[in-house]
C-alpha cells in the first residue's frame, strides 16, 4: 500500500496540474492553451469513455502485433544469445553487426518493410521484433558470459559436457539479465507497434491515432497513447511478476568469492 | 603401484564408492602462466587410498597443482599420472575437485546441488536425489535436503559441496583449502567431520591448505612446499591421522613437536 503512494501521488498531481491548466482560463490563455491542442485529462477521460469500442477494437489488433513480435524478439534473442555466447569468432564477427542493427531507425525502414512483405501483420512483427531484439540479445548474451568462470570449471570436473554446462549453470545465471532485457523490451514494443502501423496499416491503436491527428480529434489520441501505455506497462508487470518466481535469487557476484 | 580394477575412462562411475581409490604420480612437474613461474620440479606420489597434505604459503601455486592433478589444465613441464594415465581427459574422468568456494548454485536445493553430478550424466532428478540422499542421512544433513544454499550455514555449504564432489564418484578427491572460509570453531567442526568422512579409506585425496595444523590432523603425509616457484622442501609423516576427538590430537606433545618442526621447514623453505 504505501509502496504505491508516491507514484500514485506524483501521477495525481501531474494530472491535476495539466487539467488546471487547461481549464483555467487564466493559465490556458496566458499559455495559449487551444482545447483542441491540449485536451485536459477530463477531456481524455470522457474521449476514452465515449471511443471505448473502438478503443478496445484497436487494442485488441496492436497487443496481439506487441505480444507476437515481443515472443518472436525472444526466440530469436534468447537464440542468437546462446550462439554467439558458444562461438568466439561468431560473437567476434556479429557483434557490430548486432549493435548496428540498433541504431538502424526503424520510422525509416518501415515503409519498405510494407513493400516487402505487404499490409498484414508481417511487417509490424518484424518491426517490433526489431526494436525488443537489442535489449534481450545484449542483455542475455551479458548475463551468459558473467557467469563465475570457476562454475564451467567445477562443471567440467563433474563430467558435465559443454550443453549440460550451458542448461545448469549458464542459462539460469542469464535468467536474471534476460528479465532485464525483455522487460526494457517490452515498453518500447508498443514504440515499434505504432511505427509499423503508421506505415501502412486499416486498424490498431498506431493507425486510430493517424486518423485522429488528421481529424484534430486531439482528445482521441491522448486517449489511444493511454491505452497503448496501459499495453506496455501491463507487460512490463507480468515479467516482474514471472522474474520473482523464475529468477528470485540475487543475481551478480558471490560475496565469498575472493580474488585468486 | 597400480590401484586394482579402476573403472574404465569411458565409463564414468555413477557410485560413490569407489573402492580404494587410484594412486596419483607426479614426476618433475613444472608450470608457467607465461612469464610466472608457479610450479618448479615438483614431484609427488599419492598411493591409492593415502591422504596426502600439500601445506604451502600462499603463491606458491597450491591451487594450480590441483587443477593441474584434476586436468582442467596440461603442465608446461613434466607428467602427471593418476592410476597410471597421464592425459588430461583421463585425469578429469578420475579426479573429483572441490574448489576453495563452494560455488553451489543458488537457485538449487541442497539436494539437488549434491546430486549434480549423476544429473549432469543424463540421470534423471528423482534418481539424482536418490542417490544424494544416503549421503546426507550419513554426513549429518538430514532435514537439509530442500533448504537453498542461502538458508544454509557457511559449514553445511562446505558440506553439501563435499558430498556433491563425493558424488561425482571419483577414486582421487583433490580438496583446495575446503575451510579456508570458515571461522576457527566451525573449522575445528570441520576437520573433525571430514576425519571421519574420510575414515574408510575409499579414495585418495589430495589435500591443499596453508594451516599446518590441519594438514597434520587429517593427512597421512604433509608435504611441505617453498615459494612461489613451488617445490617440495620437507616430508612429514603424521603421526595419528583422523583420530578422534580432535583437541586430544592437536594437544599431544608428538602432534605439538611435529608442527614446530613443520613450521620451522617452511620458514627454512621461504628464506
Amino acid at each position: 500500500m504505501r509502496r504505491w503512494l508516491p507514484p500514485v501521488a506524483v501521477i495525481a498531481a501531474a494530472i491535476g496540474l495539466w487539467e488546471l491548466a487547461a481549464r483555467w482560463d487564466l493559465i490556458a490563455e496566458a499559455l495559449q492553451i487551444q482545447p483542441f491542442l491540449v485536451p485536459a485529462p477530463s477531456d481524455v477521460a470522457e474521449a476514452l469513455w465515449r471511443d471505448r469500442e473502438l478503443l478496445a477494437d484497436n487494442a485488441w489488433v496492436t497487443g496481439q502485433e506487441v505480444v507476437l513480435g515481443f515472443a518472436l524478439a525472444l526466440v530469436a534473442g534468447i537464440a542468437f544469445a546462446v550462439i554467439l555466447h558458444l562461438s568466439n569468432l561468431l560473437r567476434r564477427s556479429f557483434y557490430p553487426l548486432l549493435m548496428a542493427s540498433q541504431t538502424v531507425p526503424v520510422i525509416a525502414i518501415a515503409p519498405i518493410l510494407v513493400v516487402w512483405l505487404g499490409y498484414g501483420l508481417g511487417p509490424k512483427l518484424v518491426i517490433i521484433a526489431l526494436v525488443c531484439f537489442f535489449p534481450i540479445t545484449v542483455n542475455t548474451l551479458d548475463g551468459l558470459r558473467s557467469v563465475d568462470p570457476e562454475l564451467p570449471r567445477m562443471m567440467r570436473t563433474l563430467d558435465a559436457g559443454r550443453g549440460q554446462v550451458l542448461r545448469r549453470v549458464e542459462l539460469p545465471s542469464a535468467l536474471p539479465f534476460l528479465f532485464s532485457g525483455a522487460k526494457i523490451a517490452a515498453v518500447v514494443s508498443v514504440i515499434g507497434a505504432v511505427f509499423g502501423e503508421w506505415s501502412g496499416a486499416n486498424q490498431g491503436l498506431g493507425h486510430l491515432i493517424l486518423v485522429a491527428q488528421g481529424q484534430v480529434l486531439t482528445d482521441r489520441v491522448f486517449a489511444a497513447v493511454f491505452v497503448l501505455s496501459t499495453i506496455a506497462i501491463a507487460m512490463f508487470g507480468l515479467l516482474s511478476l514471472l522474474e520473482r518466481r523464475l529468477a528470485w535469487w540475487r543475481p551478480g557476484p558471490d560475496p565469498t568469492r575472493q580474488p585468486r | 603401484m597400480r590401484s586394482g580394477p579402476e573403472a574404465p575412462v569411458e565409463e564414468p562411475r555413477t557410485s560413490s564408492e569407489p573402492g580404494a581409490g587410484a594412486a596419483v604420480e607426479i614426476v618433475g612437474l613444472a608450470h608457467a602462466f607465461g612469464a610466472l613461474e608457479v610450479i618448479d620440479g615438483l614431484g609427488l606420489r599419492a598411493g591409492a587410498g593415502e591422504v596426502v597434505g600439500l601445506v604451502g604459503p600462499s603463491g606458491c601455486g597450491k591451487s594450480t597443482l590441483l587443477e593441474l592433478v584434476a586436468g582442467l589444465l596440461e603442465p608446461t613441464g613434466g607428467a602427471i599420472r593418476v592410476d597410471g594415465d597421464p592425459s588430461a581427459a583421463g585425469r578429469l574422468a578420475r579426479c573429483a575437485y572441490m574448489p576453495q568456494r563452494d560455488l553451489l548454485l543458488p537457485w538449487l536445493t541442497a539436494i539437488d546441488n549434491a546430486g549434480l553430478a549423476p544429473r549432469s550424466r543424463g540421470a534423471s532428478r528423482a534418481a539424482s536425489r536418490a542417490a544424494a540422499a544416503p549421503l546426507f542421512e550419513r554426513f549429518g544433513l538430514a532435514g537439509f535436503e530442500a533448504s537453498r544454499p542461502a538458508q544454509l550455514s557457511g559449514g553445511m555449504r562446505q558440506r553439501v559441496a563435499f558430498l556433491r564432489t563425493l558424488l561425482a564418484g571419483k577414486p582421487v578427491l583433490l580438496l583446495d583449502e575446503p575451510f579456508a572460509a570458515l571461522d576457527a570453531i566451525t573449522r575445528a567442526q570441520m576437520q573433525e567431520w571430514l576425519a571421519v568422512a574420510l575414515a574408510a579409506g575409499e579414495r585418495t585425496v589430495l589435500l591443499v591448505t596453508h594451516d599446518v595444523e590441519e594438514a597434520l590432523y587429517l593427512c597421512d603425509r604433509v608435504v611441505l612446499l617453498t615459494p612461489r616457484p613451488g617445490a617440495p622442501v620437507a616430508e612429514l609423516g603424521s603421526p595419528s591421522p583422523r583420530r578422534s576427538p580432535r583437541s586430544a590430537v592437536v594437544a599431544d606433545p608428538a602432534f605439538v613437536a611435529l608442527r614446530a618442526e613443520a613450521l620451522a621447514a617452511l620458514e627454512r623453505g621461504a628464506r
